[in-house]
């Protein structure tokens, strides 16, 4: 799932100060999960921005909402009023729904109160790693079902690399030696061949280096919605 | 190896049966050109070839291929160093181009530290080949005239690539077997990280001549004379993927004030002794960074001057 985390209070106050009606809007799908953008969080954070512009003396209507999912139009129909109700919407979703509301409603200023940082796995309550960078050519069959161009900090394709420190990223003590676990994986399933095999130079156009992607399945596809605003 | 690939220095030290001596001079930080010369002049007719390094550890320095031209300019012979870290396979193909055209005939492919140890963590970095793939390039564009994209290159660049080994990192078991690869890859000449701990060395190169790959390259031992006690502890604790047995460090300490950078020194010249045995060793990469002025020494009396003319 995607994981953000809230930006500083004072970076959002800075954000938010010069607007008179903000909705922090919250999407209670990924960034719920992590705690830090969804519908709960964003009335937490409600009552926290109202304290802050009292202690201010700055004069602004903060009230708060929020949706199942930012980033799918169906989910936006509930909250048009409240949406339509604001001057500026402090969004809590990941980077795609900010952008996706403010589209939608391009009459309203949409902020970004969540600074969107991975794909990654829950490792254990309170916990959460990366994954994926989405590179749109996985090789995971061939490193064991780790990704070294994620959890590589040199995004080797053939490593380990000599930094790798005792089962460390030379980075830090914290970061695993993806190589090193590829390493472990593949003996333990007897796959050797696979790191002793040599991968070839990546075709990066899958992936973000060849511009802003898109996806279509023409099968899926309906006569187009209008979009609301 | 039968016929020159690149007709460098090295190469010719080398296919000769000579036991190799390089060294390392570090690029200035700005345009200092005297004391790249000064520091330089130390190592002319005291090694077959100088490794010139690229950002080391992620610190902006005179470009590499700069400093090697310069170095030239002197009278050595450089081994042209390039990180992946900091460019993608475009400017390293115009690079390798760039520097072939300048007279540079031997080239060292490294993955480069990542940039948190540097003076600019804040940077991107590219990463668009590994050191495995660049090692690949640079022996594509030499051996069959072209371009990563399959296209013909208008003369084509003849280099002696070089790679480097760490025998220490883990998983150590694996390090001869990513040397095979590299050596598959193209490369023709290996440096290993400085050693400290001989006895694991000894077992990785039991490791390289078993899987016979000393017969299908050069490697050359990388060798680092300690200065300090503290210089190190810094190494045993700081540096990754660096092994520094307790026993060396209290060698050093047992020194005595002032005297521990000849102890360092005496440690070096031991190692060279054993070094010059051991089978699969065709020389010693002698990494003296910012001590260039005591490599003369060391290479007198470790009894590897004259360099043999080729």
């Amino acid at each position: 799932m995607i994981v953000g985390k809230q930006k500083p209070l004072e970076e959002i106050w800075n954000i938010v100060e010069g607007y008179r009606k903000i909705l922090v809007f919250g999407c209670n799908t990924c960034v719920a999960v992590c705690h830090e953008g969804g519908n709960k969080e964003a009335e937490i954070l409600g009552s926290l921005l109202r304290m802050k512009a009292k202690q201010e003396g700055v004069d602004i209507e903060i009230k708060t909402g929020g949706i199942e999912r930012q980033c799918e139009h169906e989910y936006f129909e509930k909250a048009v009023e409240d949406i339509e109700g604001a001057d500026a919407i402090l969004s809590l979703a990941c980077g795609a729904g900010v952008q996706f509301l403010g589209e939608k409603f391009p009459g309203k200023t949409a902020l970004p109160g969540l600074n969107t940082t991975f794909i990654g796995v829950v490792d254990a309550p309170g916990e959460f790693s990366e994954r994926c960078i989405m590179c749109g050519d996985c090789i995971l069959h061939l490193t064991g079902g780790i990704c070294p161009i994620t959890r590589c900090s040199k995004s080797l394709m053939n490593g380990p690399c000599g930094g790798s420190n005792k089962g460390s990223c030379e980075i830090s003590p914290d970061v695993p030696c993806a190589w090193h676990l590829i390493h472990d994986r593949l003996k333990s399933q007897g796959h050797m061949g696979l790191i002793q095999a040599y991968i070839p130079a990546k075709n990066w156009t899958t992936s973000r280096d060849g511009g802003p992607r898109k996806q279509v399945r023409e099968d899926m596809r309906m006569e187009k919605e209008t979009v609301a605003g | 190896m039968s016929v020159l690939r690149s007709g460098s220095n090295l190469e010719k030290v080398l296919k000769a049966g000579h036991f190799a001596l390089t060294g390392e001079c570090g690029p200035p930080k700005g345009a200092n050109v005297e004391h790249l010369k000064e520091k330089g002049t130390h190592l002319v007719g005291i090694v077959d070839c100088v490794n010139v390094t690229d950002n080391q550890t992620a610190v902006v320095r005179m470009s590499s291929w700069a400093a090697s031209l310069i170095l030239m300019q002197i009278g050595l012979e450089p081994n042209f160093q390039m990180v992946c870290r900091d460019r993608n396979r475009l400017a390293m193909q115009g690079d390798i181009l760039g520097v072939y055209s300048h007279g540079v005939r031997n080239m060292l492919c490294l993955s480069g530290d990542h940039q948190k140890f540097g003076n600019h963590p804040e940077s991107k970095n590219v990463f668009d080949l590994d050191s495995m793939q660049l090692i690949h390039l640079a022996k594509t564009m030499r051996d069959e005239g072209k371009f990563l994209n399959g296209e013909d290159i208008d003369e084509r660049p003849r280099l002696f690539i070089g790679a480097a080994a760490n025998p220490f990192a883990e998983p150590c078991e694996f390090r001869a077997h990513r040397l095979a690869k590299k050596i598959a890859a193209g490369a023709d000449f290996i440096q290993t990280q400085c050693i400290f701990n001989m006895e694991k060395f000894r077992e990785f190169m039991k490791q390289v001549v078993d899987m016979g790959l000393h017969e299908k390259c050069y490697i050359l031992a990388g060798l680092t004379p300690m200065k300090t006690l503290g210089m190190a502890r810094y190494m045993a604790k700081f540096v990754p993927g660096m092994d520094v047995p307790d026993p060396l460090i209290e060698r050093l300490g047992g020194a005595g004030k002032g005297k521990v950078a000849e102890e360092g020194i005496k440690i070096t010249l031991e190692q060279i002794e054993e070094l010059k045995e051991m089978e699969g060793i065709a020389g010693i990469h002698l990494m003296a960074i910012e001590w260039e002025h005591r490599v003369p020494e060391i290479a007198e009396r470790a009894g590897l001057l004259p360099r043999p003319e080729v």
